[in-house]
């Protein structure tokens, strides 16, 4: 049921970043959006890198990923998200890992997609400076880099697949560049 | 003219095209070029300065000479090179520089007053006087010498930037290149293979000779065919390898669709026209080629003069003959292939006329040796050659001239990371110098390598050196049987005589300039290149310019190698701004960054406004309002009295959390949030480095070893980036962690008398002024959402930010603007928010403009004596701290005046208006609705000591005079008990 219009309502209705954008197939390239369910930043606190690690793989399943790398899969995933910070992605975070790391609930921080399909590394080499060539970046690889002007998180997770996160508010310039891309390589093909 | 059955592209479907509204046909896989010889057109366009006709003098991206304008309007392209054009059907190209046709083209008269142009004659003629070099002179000569031009109209075709990472970049797909290309590919390597060409092989494809026992062409594609199987290997054609940078980076410039038919923009069908690449390779192998350069003498320019390989490649690879009675002219032996092939395929050759002594025999073609072509007849189309020896002068019937003068190896790029190329005496060329590019090394033609052989053999081993380097071996196999003729030259620069012969021919240089140039003391090479322009044309004097600096050296009495060479620099063929600015037009400008509330907003008719990539809502016209101050009087007005409702969540928010967090801010901040509570939030100024004020906002205690730090909107990445530097670099030894939450949370003020009513509506459970007190924070729950509830004001009503989760911004905005306005209030917009905030004297960065201290804005107070933090040092220097600094007061206008602006200077009424009498600027302006007057915050000299004076308001920009008191800079409700209530 649709709520008339600024009438005063029982809820507040939850919008995805990318509502109404997604998804977009473009010559054999989709690009749609992700819900990975809780997102919250673990910074360990000093010398707590080991113990944050056990913790998580206690609670969650998997080791605290190293530098440019993730771990655990679809659903509940660790990924590297910069200096001295993962992103756990999927589970509400265990409280136990509180205290070895600072959480931060991000769930509605980022505008997460995937694009899947063969060719999703030539769409990326026109946004992303980096090298993403499945033999050097391989499944579970992650970079933190840029896409065209936006600040991004890559994530290979899987042999034609890629999770892309931008800040929430760029969401409408995450899938303007990707969808550019996508034309631009189906064209050439 | 095309020889039936000759070349490779022979049986291919014929192409209509036209030129200069002529219509004709051409074969697929033609260029212009080669298209327009086999329609016996030489003329093609008119040369720059002079207006000479001139024709097609090579077959490659080096064309200096035919530069034609493809396509009209929007997607007009000017200076194509007709060598480098692929035709296709429908292709329809002009000639430039040339009015009202390239056959009668007015502006020739230059030719003939060719003795007052020469080098040097616009800075010696139009100095004086000075005023006339820009409105005059300038004007007058551009309008006359030029190439193509752009239609004015904005290009609307789309263009790319992409990016390419491999092992091994080979540059060039000749011998040499396809040959490193395999060995490295063979070998597991992951390699990109970039050609210019729309077809791979280079000179394979314009000689007729063997590889591997069969035709090259077919050794090429047997290659290729290898080398697109396997999955390491990226082929690159169209691709021209532009510039050599720092750490193995190159940039190539992907010509991806001048060669498809077209009727509107490209952007309809997505293609870009060019893409502009950036390539990271490990290693790389420059296998360029080489160049052939032309010999000087009198009217060398002549169209139907052409070089002696160029020649050769029209008729091997696109099977047309430029001429039908052909002479060559050369000093080396690899010219007599063009005599050969062009014989062989039974065309006339006239004469081969060598410079040297020496020179072979041929029982296919007369051989005149010891002689040299000293000028040639025919205006648009060559006629005769005369040709001198020591029996004298001869002149002999002629319609193609092929020359050459030498190969010079492509070492472009070698130099751009500012190495100088090596001179080898014995081929009296430059040759690249070992490891001017790390990691490059170079194979073939490009490196002094001119037989096929030869070139495959340095392919190869420049392949294995780069597995080494890679760390990867190499399988051994064999080398393919080629051509190994020894390449034999005696240098010829120019034939000496009268008249003028052609160095540059895209910038019309002749030997005299250069001469005349030495001659007036611009002898070095880098002198001589700007007193005559030579090398300075779009082909960069790519067929000039070593032939230019061996002029200069005779002329000059120095060597070759002692003269030197020009620097060479990127790109080495022209890249289109459009192909740099890839990507940039309209939306891919800048990101745009929206709130949760834009939606909302925009179907209540916002305007919106720019605030560094975000776009916030101005005001919120309601209907009868037809001017934006109509919306902003009443949205002020609704929160003053009622309740407002405005989307702050662009300011940044930053999470700080660990046991070291109290510490951090006590560092970074000028006042004390170590002893704040938990539950309270305080506000904060936090200064520079260097002393002044970096940024303001309020911070709020979550728990014990956790805050929430907000900063401006526009300060939010200044403020985290300091704060990473804090805790990284000046205190890495505190344990505390920071993460930016702006993106989490919708934020929305709720301000104005009504703002608790509105909120207990919607809060679980009611707050009232004991349990959230001003500057309260905490948990709330609003309609069974988890968020954060603030007690802070910027617009000095009792006011609240209350924070939920982005998902719900939406929701909840329109939910609180929906009670707002059933309360007699409403949304309210930046512009409302200005207001509100000038009338209680609240700064933002239009006051924390970068140069004002806290003394300046009237906050010494907040400098803890009791600790150290970021700035205290420096911002008790003598100049910050001084008494006659300008500081923040307010301004009444006195009696009736129109209005007060933002930008204006403050004077003494009795002192002129002159800037030495400066007093001061108004920061913020605004019409107040609350106090029925305009006010304005200013920075004043002595302004805390000058409260009820009077100052001089001065705004030239807007003509604006106005007599103004000086008060204090809070208008509204100073003691602050409306937030308090």
């Amino acid at each position: 049921m649709t709520p008339k219009e600024d009438a005063p309502v029982a809820e507040l209705i939850a919008k995805s970043p990318c509502d109404g954008l997604l998804p977009v197939s473009v010559g054999g390239l989709t690009l749609s959006e992700e819900d990975l369910g809780h997102l919250t930043t673990l910074a360990p606190f000093k010398g707590q890198e080991k113990g944050l690690s056990t913790a998580l793989e206690a609670a969650h399943g998997m080791k605290l990923p190293a530098a440019g790398r993730s771990t655990g899969k679809t659903g509940n995933r660790a990924i590297w998200f910069g200096r001295d910070m993962v992103l756990l992605a999927g589970p509400a975070p265990d409280t136990s890992l509180a205290e070895h790391a600072a959480l931060t609930d991000q769930s509605d921080a980022w505008a997460v997609v995937r694009l899947d399909g063969e060719g999703c590394e030539d769409v990326l080499a026109r946004l992303c400076p980096v090298d993403l060539r499945s033999q050097t970046f391989k499944r579970g690889h992650s970079a933190r880099t840029e896409l065209r002007h936006m600040m991004a998180s890559v994530t290979r997770i899987g042999a034609n697949s890629f999770q892309i996160m931008v800040f929430r508010s760029l969401a409408r310039t995450l899938v303007h560049d990707l969808k550019t891309a996508m034309e631009a390589v189906a064209a050439r093909r | 003219m095309r020889l039936p059955g000759k070349g490779l592209i022979a049986g291919g479907k014929p192409v209509t095209f036209s030129f200069n509204g002529q219509h004709m046909m051409g074969l697929e896989g033609d260029t212009l070029a080669s298209a327009l010889l086999a329609n016996g057109v030489h003329l093609v366009g008119r040369s720059f300065k002079y207006h000479r006709p001139r024709g097609i003098l090579t077959a490659g991206s080096e064309e200096p000479n035919a530069l034609v304008i493809i396509g009209r309007g929007s997607h007009q392209d000017p200076n194509v090179r007709a060598t480098t054009q692929e035709l296709y059907e429908g292709l329809s190209a002009r000639s430039q520089n040339c009015w009202p046709s390239v056959e009668h083209d007015v502006m020739a008269v230059n030719d003939l007053a060719a003795p007052f142009l020469g080098a040097g004659f616009y800075y010696k003629t139009f100095m004086w006087p000075a005023a006339f070099w820009e409105k005059l002179y300038e004007p007058l000569i551009r309008r006359a010498a030029g190439l193509g031009a752009l239609s004015g109209a904005a290009d609307t075709d789309a263009y790319e930037k992409a990016y390419a990472f491999c092992d091994l970049l080979v540059i060039g797909s000749g011998p040499a290149g396809l040959m490193a290309a395999l060995t490295a590919a063979r070998a597991g390597a992951d390699v990109i293979l970039a050609e210019e060409d729309s077809r791979m092989g280079g000179r394979l494809l314009a000689e007729d000779e063997e590889v591997d026992g069969m035709p090259a062409h077919l050794w090429v594609a047997e290659v290729l065919e290898e080398l697109s199987a396997m999955e390491n290997v990226r082929l690159m054609t169209r691709t021209a390898v532009t510039g050599a940078y720092d750490q193995g980076t190159y940039g190539a410039l992907e010509r991806v669709a001048h060669h498809k038919p077209r009727r509107h923009s490209l952007k309809d069908s997505h293609l870009p026209r060019e893409c502009f690449w950036r390539i990271a390779a490990k290693r790389a192998v420059l296998a360029a080629g080489a160049i052939e350069r032309p010999v000087a003498f009198r009217n060398n320019d002549r169209p139907g003069i052409m070089t002696a390989s160029a020649v050769r490649a029209y008729l091997n690879r696109w099977g047309v003959t430029p001429g039908e009675r052909v002479t060559v002219f050369a000093n080396n032996d690899d010219a007599h292939r063009t005599a050969r092939d062009l014989a062989a395929a039974g065309v006339h050759v006239a004469a081969l006329i060598d410079s040297r002594h020496d020179a072979p025999d041929s029982e296919m073609f007369p051989v005149i040796k010891g002689a040299q072509v000293c000028d040639a007849g025919g205006r648009k189309r060559l006629e005769s050659i005369t040709v001198r020896s020591v029996a004298g002068e001869e002149k002999i019937q002629t319609d193609c001239l092929a020359m050459s003068g030498g190969w010079n190896p492509s070492v472009h790029l070698t130099c751009h990371l500012n190495a100088r190329p090596t001179w080898r005496r014995d081929i009296a060329a430059f040759v690249p110098t070992p490891g001017a590019v790390p990691g490059m090394v170079t194979a073939g033609a490009c490196n002094g390598e001119f037989s096929t052989a030869g070139a495959l053999r340095e392919g190869a081993k420049a392949a294995e050196q780069s597995l080494e380097a890679l760390g990867l071996k190499a399988t051994a196999s064999d080398l393919p049987q080629a051509e190994d003729d020894p390449y034999r030259i005696s240098p010829l620069w120019e034939v000496p005589g009268k008249g003028r012969a052609w160095l540059d021919f895209q910038n019309d240089v002749t030997v005299k300039d250069v001469q005349q140039a030495a001659g007036e003391n611009f002898r070095s090479v880098e002198h001589m290149k700007r007193y005559t322009t030579q090398g300075m044309a779009t082909d960069q004097g790519k067929n000039s310019n070593v032939a230019a600096l061996a002029v200069l050296a005779d002329a000059t009495g120095r060597s070759i190698p002692e003269t030197g060479t020009t620097t060479f620099r990127p790109p080495f063929v022209p890249v289109s701004i459009g192909a740099m600015g890839a990507g940039a037009a309209g939306q891919g400008f800048k990101p745009q960054r929206f709130l949760t509330s834009h939606k909302a907003s925009e179907e209540r008719g916002a305007h919106q406004l720019e605030v560094g990539l975000w776009y916030r809502a101005a005001y919120f016209p309601k209907a009868g309002e037809t001017n934006w101050r109509q919306s902003c009087d009443r949205e002020v007005t609704l929160v003053r009295n009622h309740v407002g409702i405005c989307d702050v969540s662009t300011l940044g928010k930053i999470d700080i959390q660990g046991p070291d967090a109290g510490k951090l801010l006590d560092y970074v901040y000028t006042n004390t949030f170590s002893t704040l509570k938990v539950g309270r939030a305080r506000y904060g100024l936090m200064l520079r480095e260097d002393g002044f004020v970096m940024d303001d906002g309020t911070t709020a205690r979550l728990g014990e070893q956790h805050y929430v730090m907000t900063t401006t909107t526009a300060a939010a990445g200044q403020v985290m980036a300091h704060l990473e530097y804090v805790s990284q670099a000046l205190r890495p030894d505190w344990d505390v962690r920071i993460v930016s939450v702006t993106e989490q949370w919708a934020q929305f003020a709720v301000a104005g008398p009504k703002a608790r009513a509105l909120l207990n509506a919607l809060l679980d459970d009611e707050i009232d002024s004991d349990s959230w007190p001003f500057m309260a924070c905490g948990d709330v729950a609003v309609m069974g959402v988890s968020g954060r509830l603030f007690r802070i004001s910027f617009s000095g009503e009792e006011a609240y930010e209350l924070a939920v989760p982005a998902r719900y911004g939406d929701a909840l905005f329109r939910e609180l603007v929906s009670r707002a306005e059933g309360l007699g209030g409403g949304a309210y917009g930046m512009e409302a928010l200005n207001v509100l905030r000038i009338e209680k004297g609240f700064i933002t960065h239009a006051e924390i403009n970068g140069t004002v201290t806290a003394l300046d804005l009237g906050m010494q107070g907040m400098m803890s004596q009791k600790k150290d933090f970021v700035g205290k040092p420096m911002s008790r220097r003598e100049g910050l701290m001084a008494e006659d600094r300008a500081q923040l007061v307010g301004l009444k206008p006195i009696g009736a005046v129109k209005q007060l602006t933002a930008g204006a200077h403050l004077f003494n009424p009795e002192e002129p208006v002159e800037r030495i009498f400066d007093q001061g600027y108004v920061t913020s302006a605004c019409f107040s609705p609350t106090l029925g007057q305009s006010v304005a915050l200013a920075f004043l000299s002595h302004g805390r000591d000058r409260i009820g004076e009077k100052v001089r308001l001065v705004d030239h920009m807007r003509g604006i005079d106005a007599l103004c008191e000086v008060v204090e800079p809070q208008f509204y409700d100073p003691e602050g008990g409306r937030a308090r209530g």
